[in-house]
């Protein structure tokens, strides 16, 4: 099994052997995740620094776990409080850190390419946990693996991405790897919130809701990311959940056995009824979070094994 | 001042679209007689030219020189040898400094560090609202009077109607030039990059091309109402060249400029958030590119700049959005220009007449031309030597070239203002 990067910056670098590679790894962590002893010692010796200069509770904790898991030495940086606020720049921070010597850094940014500027500077792996709008890598191969399972397989399955594409990065991650093996894709909100131009990348755009999720196999939620919205991009959150959540009622439309995934963390009563969500016949939402962690130990230890080859 | 002769020259003449071996004779800082093939015996000074070409020197609107204020990005100093070196006999500077040059007193402290450090010609804009911010108008008949040949407030659209409309009617009475950057600014703000979909991959925040458009459209309509002279700065979309076309047939006194950026790279060159790239507004798509430079050759867009945007390393390594945007060009205008001479898309005639002539014309200068009576402002080049850029070579005391590393054909030989030797490469 070869995965050949230095960094895992983005799905847009990994070709479909790559990603099997990821998830076909992630599956045993998923079996050694559900033992009692959970322990493994492949990152052993090795350091992990996360640096997240925007909030975050789930991917912070799930990058944190897979890497104790793997007996690595992890340190947490929540960089809102510290330098940058001091008026340090992104790659003095990064050459800080460098100096420590880490082997593995982990790094959330609000900009989309800062991550990509920051690898460039550095001497360690480097894992991008989401940049601006730009990439969620490990957000997207845990989301398949989640399908793999599900489905029994990642290929020629209709998949509907439903909500604000436009501000999102595990959209635009998901669009690149569900595209890289071989899906049908539907970008389904209003298009404000999904810019025409995702049409060049091969999916097909609805702004009708229930057109847009007859037959799909996977319906996939978004956060309405207020937070990144600067002006109207939808008239109030009581016209979008009529028009655009997720319900009974329009999740009838797709296959009988479609499952429901989000992100995480949601909007209850905005882009997704609470209902629902919590349906353990329909809703995948728990064990996307599981997934994550595996996703991030197999990803970790792939990068790793080229670093102890490259010394 | 001496008489000199160039001999074995390929003369460059934009005002003819003329491109001929011949000489070409200064004396006392003025072209004083030209002609094709040898010149007549003379005493004098010749320079043979070993068959390079010989144009009228640059005449370059809208460059930044960071003083006051950010004077380590660039001095006075820096950008003369700057331009020098890049053929620019003329540098028409912008008062986006810190402070905005917007008083008399202000524009004289620029005059003086203008001349006390500068080999070239250097004519100052001044802003045309107090402090760039689009409220009230400057003292635009004491400007003048102080030597400003233009009114911008450069990338800062004046929003407020009103405000701009009585800045243009009040222009117009004093003939004064009044430049914009045309763009919608609702639209503009906070966009790093054009929509579609380049910037759709790499998530960044873009601004439609129609916002230029729309900038032109409100522009145009107020030219309308008041008459006033006008020059949109950079004209950068197709969309917009009808509304311009259509100004300039119903006899508005309008012109319109584009930058080097946005002739020679595309959206694409950005690739990795490389933030050299950034430039304001945005780079354009491929059909926008080959657009402007369609409308370059019939003449519908003016002028050529190089829209000189010194900036320091700091301020470009940042994350992509929040880098600073602007690209230094001085040194690369004249090798970037010759892509598109040697793409065939643009003759050296037409290219001078945009580099050159028509800026000249603009704002009334004698120069830009290789016509007998005008100043020796002159630029030799071979447009055929070849060389890969290293941005460290630069004279600029800043180097945010997208050029860096790239290959380039076309280097300048040799500069002359009113007669004198400004540059020669070594």
């Amino acid at each position: 099994m070869s995965f050949a990067h230095r960094h895992l910056l983005g799905i847009e670098h990994l070709s479909q052997s790559d990603i099997t590679a990821i998830l076909d790894l992630a599956e045993k962590y998923v079996d050694l995740n559900r033992r009692s002893a959970k322990h493994s010692d492949v990152l052993s010796g090795l350091t992990q620094i996360n640096m997240f200069f925007e909030n975050s509770t789930r991917t912070q904790a799930s990058f944190e776990l897979a890497g104790k898991r793997l007996g690595a030495d992890v340190m947490n940086m929540a960089m809102q409080a510290s330098s940058i606020k001091k008026g340090e720049t992104l790659i003095d921070t990064a050459m800080t850190l460098n100096a420590m010597h880490p082997d593995l850094l982990v790094v959330r940014h609000p900009h989309s390419g800062a991550v990509d500027l920051l690898a460039q500077k550095v001497n360690c792996a480097v894992l991008n946990a989401g940049d601006g709008r730009h990439e969620h890598p490990t957000q997207a191969l845990l989301d398949a693996l989640t399908i793999r399972r599900a489905k029994g397989r990642l290929h020629r399955l209709n998949i509907a991405i439903c909500g604000d594409v436009a501000h999102s990065r595990v959209a635009r991650s998901n669009l690149i790897l569900l595209g890289k093996m071989e899906n049908r894709i539907r970008l389904i909100g209003p298009p404000t919130l999904v810019p025409a131009q995702f049409a060049e990348f091969g999916a097909e755009i609805y702004d009708d809701m229930s057109e847009g999720l007859r037959e799909v196999d996977v319906v996939m939620m978004l956060r309405l990311q207020r937070e990144r919205m600067d002006g109207g991009f939808i008239p109030s959150e009581r016209e979008y959940y009529h028009r655009y959540g997720l319900d009974a009622a329009k999740l009838a439309l797709a296959k009988p056995k479609a499952i429901v995934m989000h992100p995480g963390p949601m909007n209850r009563g905005v882009e997704i009824d609470g209902t629902l969500a919590d349906d353990i016949n329909r809703s995948v939402i728990q064990e996307q979070v599981e997934m994550g962690v595996a996703v991030r130990m197999a990803a970790m230890e792939l990068l790793a094994r080229n670093l102890t080859e490259a010394a | 001042m001496s008489t000199i002769t160039f001999t074995n020259a390929r003369l460059i003449d934009p005002e003819s679209s003329e491109d001929f071996i011949g000489w070409l004779q200064i004396a006392e800082g003025h072209i004083a007689a030209r002609g094709e093939g040898t010149p007549p015996v003379s005493d004098e000074q010749t320079i043979d030219c070993g068959g390079q070409c010989l144009g009228p020197g640059i005449v370059d609107i809208g460059v930044k020189v960071c003083e006051p204020g950010e004077r380590h990005k660039e001095s006075y100093k820096s950008a003369g040898l700057a331009a020098a070196a890049g053929g620019v006999t003329t540098i028409v500077t912008r008062p986006d400094t810190s402070p905005a040059i917007d008083t008399p007193e202000s524009l004289e402290f620029v005059t003086r560090r203008a001349q006390a450090d500068t080999p070239v010609n250097v004519l100052p804009m001044a802003a045309l609202t107090k402090g760039r911010e689009g409220r009230e108008m400057t003292e635009i008949g004491f400007l003048q009077d102080a030597g400003a040949v233009a009114f911008t407030d450069c990338d800062h659209v004046v929003v407020n109607t009103k405000v701009f409309s009585r800045a243009l009617t009040y222009a117009k009475t004093c003939g004064a030039l009044v430049i914009a950057h045309p763009q919608e600014p609702g639209l503009s703000g906070g966009a790093a990059a054009t929509s579609g979909k380049f910037a759709a991959l790499r998530g960044l925040p873009a601004v439609s091309p129609m916002a230029e458009r729309m900038g032109l459209d409100r522009d145009i309509t107020l030219l309308e109402m008041t008459g006033a002279a006008y020059h949109a700065d950079q004209i950068t979309t197709a969309r917009a060249l009808p509304a311009l076309e259509r100004a300039k047939r119903n006899g508005l006194d309008i012109t319109a400029g584009t930058s080097i950026h946005h002739l020679t790279l595309n959206e694409i060159d950005v690739a990795d958030y490389r933030t050299f790239f950034k430039v304001k507004p945005p780079l354009r798509s491929e059909d926008d590119r080959l657009a402007v430079i369609e409308a370059v050759r019939t003449g519908l867009i003016d002028t050529i700049s190089s829209m000189h945007t010194p900036q320091d390393e700091e301020s470009k390594r940042l994350p992509f959005e929040e880098a600073a945007s602007g690209a230094v060009a001085l040194e690369t205008l004249l090798p970037a220009a010759l892509r598109l001479y040697h793409a065939e898309q643009l003759d050296l005639p037409s290219l001078f007449r945009a580099m050159a002539l028509n800026p000249a014309k603009r704002l009334g200068l004698n120069s830009g031309r290789l016509a007998i009576g005008a100043p020796a402002d002159l630029v030799l080049f071979d447009p055929d030597v070849p060389f890969v850029l290293d941005r460290f070579t630069l004279k600029s005391k800043s180097q945010n070239t997208p050029f860096d590393g790239q290959r380039l054909q076309g280097k300048v030989t040799a500069t002359y203002v009113a007669g004198e030797e400004v540059y020669r490469r070594t």
